[in-house]
């Protein structure tokens, strides 16, 4: 059996290819009503007055609700992943969490976007129009927008429980060591960077709908959620105070997220609350420029960094301090994701003897941060990568060179970073060595004096990577802060003639789950994965999962699959064994048929066992029938794939147009199991980087006004974009679990930025040009140019 | 308003509003959710539907403009079995989240109708008005490329 490592087809894209396939904002329940929210348009100001009752009046207005109406039914929203390790300051919870905003603004508005009331009404346009008859009476304060400044004295403060905007000031490494380094280096180069904010914007706005019935006392939320599980946790308890067994959750599927729907918002309690409260159902679908205004955004941290060598090419030391915007309030898991998954990532895949990072979190009037694919490590990644190449220039030697020479060796696994992260396996100069190959890097000087005969600048970039994936083993993520556990599970239930249904706890976002998850269980079930079915995101039916993100699915989830797997096998084994009157260490089983060592007639198909265990009849003493087996994978630890790309790019000196002409990546996720699924978010990841470093950048001006708050202002890669990619892959197990694979799902983002910017900084080193910030637009290239000829 | 047209076939009478969107008509009142509404300012192509035998986006497009016209919608461009670019798209894993699928149909659809054999210059202007955030279009442009030259 080889389902493991086949092309297999994604068996949900049927459904979606007719339009059957119904997303949340598709479904309509009986009686169904409509939400709509009144959102801020100050970035910070003081609510005066809400003056609903113009509005409650129109007509098809069932309600219009504030603050004031929920103060004593709903508790604020929960941070659940605090810094780890350092003090922190939170908006208040009632039960000592960290809080992370009232459900509706609660007198202040702090984003623009901020939800300040919502009105229920029967047509989504009834909503929409009596949310526009809302007369709230603001008086502006000063905002802020920037990290920074936010710290400065005299700062506009946000939150009475923060002061001076500072989340936490968290850090990792040594910090005397890296001074030392620095102090004694032969060549030390600084770089100043930002790494703008960015909308990830999947092309699903967010959605959800409230139901709850009367007889059962029990609510059903229908939401894009890719933690639904967690969800009804925190949901339950945390903000609606009710039983967990009275809140079902149910993740339709999901139109795309890229970290952005594993967060709790206003939206889920409120259309439950409103649901139970008018006994009907509320459904609340997002627009494009709601998403924007309100929706988690990524990146944005302000970064300095200092990188200590000596004049032959050894790095020795690495010193960076970050200022990472949080945005107004802490999204569920914002402020851990922009301090330890990007401070333990600044070494990347190199041997960096002295390192130390410091991240300041800082709130400002701006859109809550969460994450963005690759979220953290494309961050470090970004910078660490500049800094190298700005290093190797100043000693003259070749940036792939100096890579090669930095990089940990395939013989020193397990590595310790020395800033919390133990890399587990892999080779990382051959993933660069291949890349560079399938680049052509060594014709860079041909192709450049090509590329300027045709009148255009190129410039040749590499970005190499590790990426922390898998969240993690449950204890070491306690260190970290996180409010909770970070395993995956399983169930397998075989049906009497020996189909198959698994039953996983996390939840897909457009990642084939259902698929590659059954090629997993065909492997080690010894069966077709046809007779394989895969269910997911229902907390009914589902066995308790935390759900999709960081690339943890398929390296958490997956192993929890194969466990099961082997267990089912197990206890078939021992059934086959008793009926076939032999020792169990006798039995043999492959491709499906339990047989005998020796004795050529004897067989037991799986489906003869499925149907023996069904039955139960003459089972061996003590075994229970049939075969139903959950089991919970808690990793032992993360699991690291890494690879390096390279981009070739030329520049149109004229116009200032950067076009991305070549553009190589090598990846290692350890083994495989669908490779077109796999090589599918390849393509997608390097997009999405790509989007960031040419044309992406989510705007605010000085009153946090959002600039870009919709697809006109905010550009996004469309298909004319996508440059030839040449793709490869290196393959070396994760020790870390059963399967040996590593996450997959974001990490080709990681290093887009860096090989971009490391390209085009490259193509205009000649002008005099060091550096320039992201994205890169036409508008900066060409005045960079035009600045450095003067 | 009253109107009147076919939609995927079927006869359509119903009153609307003069500012409804085709796309919100299709979806509240047809009850054909294929089309999806990912952005209301034409940017994103999730809404496309063929409106006579032209593709359009249906945020773009009132629903009185469809009076007296044939629609077709996703639901409505296959018989039973896949048409060869969808089933091309499922075999070259151009849908992953299967949100911008709707609209990547039907304006491929509309363009392999009008120019058979598109180059890749041609498929992917097809295509510049519809926004896919998974695939980075790699699987959709194979798809079509086989479909219009037997290899993706």
């Amino acid at each position: 059996m080889t389902a493991f490592g086949a092309d297999l087809k994604d068996r949900e894209v049927p459904g979606m290819l007719r339009g059957a396939t119904a997303f949340t904002a598709d479904i309509s329940l009986p009686r169904m009503l409509h939400l709509a929210f009144v959102r801020s348009e100050h970035g910070h100001a003081r609510i005066d007055s809400i003056d609903t009752a113009q509005a409650a009046a129109m007509p098809g207005v069932v309600t219009v609700v504030t603050q004031e109406d929920l103060a004593g039914a709903l508790m604020p929203m929960p941070c659940i992943w605090i810094p780890g390790g350092v003090e922190s300051h939170f908006p208040p919870h009632p039960y000592g969490v960290p809080g992370a905003g009232t459900v509706l603004a609660d007198g202040v508005v702090r984003f623009i976007g901020e939800p300040v009331a919502a009105v229920v009404a029967e047509t989504v346009e009834q909503a929409d129009e009596a949310a526009r008859a809302v007369v709230v009476g603001y008086t502006p304060l000063p905002a802020v927008t920037e990290p920074q400044a936010a710290l400065a004295d005299g700062a506009p403060q946000l939150h009475e429980a923060v002061p001076n905007n500072l989340n936490a000031l968290w850090t990792c490494g040594n910090a005397e060591a890296a001074d030392a380094a620095i102090a004694a280096a032969e060549v030390v180069v600084e770089l100043d960077l930002y790494n703008q904010r960015t909308i990830n914007n999947p092309m699903e706005p967010r959605a959800a709908i409230g139901d709850y019935d009367p007889i059962t006392e029990e609510y059903t939320l229908y939401a894009t959620t890719q933690s639904p599980h967690n969800h009804r946790f925190l949901l339950s308890a945390l903000v609606l105070g009710i039983p967990f067994n009275k809140l079902r959750v149910i993740a339709p599927p999901i139109g795309g997220s890229f970290g952005t729907k594993g967060y709790l918002y206003p939206d889920m309690p409120l259309v439950l609350h409103l649901a139970h409260k008018l006994g009907r159902p509320v459904r609340w679908a997002d627009t494009r420029e709601g998403l924007m205004r309100s929706t988690v955004q990524g990146r944005d941290h302000r970064q300095h960094i200092t990188l200590a060598g000596t004049r032959d090419g050894r790095i020795t030391g690495l010193r960076c301090t970050s200022y990472a915007n949080l945005g107004a309030y802490p999204s569920t898991i914002g402020p851990g994701v922009a301090t330890a998954l990007m401070g333990r990532s600044i070494t990347g895949p190199y041997e960096i003897a002295s390192a130390f990072c410091e991240v300041h979190a800082v709130f400002t009037n701006t859109v809550p941060l969460g994450a963005q694919r690759g979220s953290g490590r494309a961050e470090a990644t970004m910078i660490t990568e500049r800094v190298i190449d700005l290093y190797a220039r100043e000693i003259g030697a070749d940036p792939a060179d100096v890579r090669l020479r930095n990089m940990v060796p395939p013989d020193r696994f397990p590595y310790d970073n020395g800033l919390g992260w133990t890399y587990d396996s892999g080779d990382y100069p051959a993933a660069l060595r291949r890349a560079l190959e399938l680049a052509g890097y060594h014709k860079a000087e041909v192709l450049r004096r090509e590329a300027r005969e045709r009148g255009k600048l190129l410039g040749i970039g590499v970005g190499s990577f590790v990426a922390i994936c898998g969240v993690g083993p449950s204890t070491r993520m306690q260190a970290e802060g996180m409010l909770g556990g970070t395993w995956e599970s399983a169930n397998i239930r075989v049906h009497p003639n020996g189909e198959v249904a698994v039953t996983i706890g996390s939840t897909s976002t457009g990642q084939s789950h259902t698929t590659t998850f059954a090629q997993i269980a065909a492997d080690e079930l010894g069966i077709d994965p046809a007779a394989i079915v895969v269910t997911q995101a229902d907390t009914r039916k589902a066995p308790y999962g935390q759900g999709t993100y960081g690339s943890r699915s398929y390296s958490v989830g997956g192993p929890a699959v194969a466990i099961a797997a082997r267990q089912v096998i197990a206890k078939m084994r021992t059934a086959a064994a008793h009926f076939m009157g032999v020792s169990e260490d006798l039995i043999e089983y492959a491709d499906g048929t339990f047989t005998v060592q020796g004795k050529e007639d004897a067989a037991k198909s799986f489906q003869d066992m499925a149907m023996a265990l069904w039955y139960g009849w003459s089972l061996p003493p003590g075994m229970e029938p049939t075969v139903d087996v959950t089991t919970f994978f808690d990793p032992p630890d993360f699991n690291y794939p890494f690879g390096s790309h390279v981009a070739v790019v030329e520049i149109d000196e004229n116009t200032g147009q950067v076009e991305v002409v070549d553009y190589a990546a090598v990846h290692d996720v350890g083994p495989v199991g669908n490779p077109m699924v796999v090589t599918g978010q390849f393509e997608g990841s390097i997009v999405h980087g790509l989007g960031q470093a040419l044309m992406e950048q989510a705007r605010y001006d000085a009153t946090g006004a959002l600039l870009s708050a919709d697809l006109t202002t905010y550009a996004m890669p469309r298909a004319h974009d996508l440059p030839p990619l040449e793709l490869d892959r290196t393959v070396t197990p994760s020790p870390h679990n059963p399967l040996g694979v590593k996450g997959a799902g974001e990490i080709a983002t990681v290093p887009v930025t860096a090989a971009v910017a490391n390209a085009v900084c490259d193509a205009l080193r000649e002008l005099g040009v060091r550096h320039i910030d992201m994205p890169f637009t036409p508008e900066k290239i060409w005045r960079a140019i035009n600045e450095a000829k003067g | 308003m009253q109107i009147s047209l076919m939609v995927n076939g079927v006869s359509v009478e119903t009153t609307v509003l003069p500012h409804v969107l085709l796309v919100d008509m299709l979806r509240d009142t047809c009850g054909l959710t294929g089309a999806k509404v990912g952005c209301g300012t034409g940017q994103c192509g999730t809404c496309v539907v063929q409106l006579g035998d032209r593709s359009v986006k249906g945020c773009q497009v009132l629903a009185v403009q469809a009076d007296g016209a044939e629609v077709t919608t996703v639901e409505g461009v296959a018989n039973g079995e896949l048409t060869p670019l969808q089933q091309a798209l499922w075999e070259e894993h151009g849908v992953q989240c299967g949100f911008c699928t709707p609209g990547m149909v039907m304006a491929l659809t509309d363009l392999l109708e009008h120019e058979p054999a598109p180059d890749e210059q041609a498929i992917r202007a097809g295509i510049a008005g519809n926004m896919c955030r998974c695939t980075g279009y790699g699987g959709v442009l194979r798809a079509v490329r086989k479909v219009v030259g037997g290899k993706p």
